[in-house]
């Protein structure tokens, strides 16, 4: 088993501050309060049209969103993969874990642009029904954070790629992996609770 | 800090859980896990998945209890709001 001394982490000390800028901490709390309130619409209203809600749930392509879980979670992992060995000093290999990631991240736009594409070829828009104005709106709103996270992505594989990143200096690419980490999150509870839950 | 050995297996970790959404989705009823029990499996499996990508992903394990407190605290309350409004739904 290959074996790597941590050597260079800058975090493994106790109670500590959380990885990258303390900056982007409070704007992933700003963001995750967003996405907490536009959770709880879609509950308490599903609440008072449950008949709606999962007659209309049924016409959602779940395959698709679970396909678009697993893109995002891979995502994160070569994000995390790639912060990881940027760290330990390799930063050439850190460059190709986020390509990775960007790669998986251009998946998930592909596959919600082809849902997307069946919905509005079905005529179906905001003022369809409560049901459709919900879906659309809170995954249209998460889909335009994915877009801002792969922006972020490519800049910091840009610069990752230069060794701009390394022991000696994570704050750029740690606060830019939380970011991303924090739209997967949002997916987490998404997928279950608009395409699943019945 | 995380190693790579750690984070292929949380990588593996929501993998399966992902699949068990999946399959709840797709078979829960066939096999007994419908309404209230699908309700709690499905928000269980999200919070096991959250808190792993917050620990380990974002790299909040060790960190100031404070910030882990926020973000896990941010899942469960999101979680009891999802379960209130689908216990409302139910009466």
């Amino acid at each position: 088993m290959e074996h790597h001394p941590d050597i260079t982490a800058p975090h493994s000390g106790p109670a500590v501050a959380p990885p990258g800028d303390l900056a982007i901490w409070f704007f992933i709390l700003a963001e995750l309060l967003a996405f907490g309130v536009f959770f709880a619409a879609y509950a308490f209203a599903r609440a008072h049209n449950v008949e709606l809600f999962n007659e209309m749930q049924q016409t959602l392509d779940r395959p698709a969103g679970a396909l678009n879980t697993v893109l995002l979670i891979t995502a994160s992992w070569c994000v995390a993969r790639g912060v990881e060995a940027t760290r330990r000093a390799r930063s050439a290999t850190g460059a190709r874990w986020l390509a990775g990631g960007i790669l998986c991240g251009g998946g998930f736009l592909v596959v919600k642009g082809v849902e997307y594409a069946a919905k509005f070829g079905a005529g179906i828009n905001l003022s369809t029904n409560t049901f459709y104005m919900f879906y659309l709106s809170l995954t249209f709103f998460h889909f335009m954070h994915v877009i801002l996270g792969m922006i972020i992505l490519i800049v910091l594989w840009w610069q990752t790629r230069q060794g701009v990143y390394g022991p000696a200096d994570m704050n750029g690419i740690e606060s830019g992996a939380a970011y991303w980490h924090m739209v997967d999150l949002v997916w987490i509870v998404l997928f279950p609770l608009v395409y699943v839950m019945r | 800090m995380m190693n790579t050995r750690q984070l292929n297996f949380v990588w593996v970790v929501l993998m399966l859980a992902t699949l068990a959404t999946f399959a709840i989705g797709e078979i829960g009823e066939r096999i007994g896990i419908a309404g209230p029990l699908a309700m709690a499996a499905l928000l269980a499996i999200s919070i096991i998945k959250g808190r792993l990508v917050m620990l380990d992903f974002m790299g909040l394990r060790g960190v100031k209890f404070f910030w882990r407190g926020l973000m896990i605290g941010w899942l469960l309350l999101v979680s009891a709001l999802i379960a209130i409004a689908y216990w409302i739904a139910l009466k």
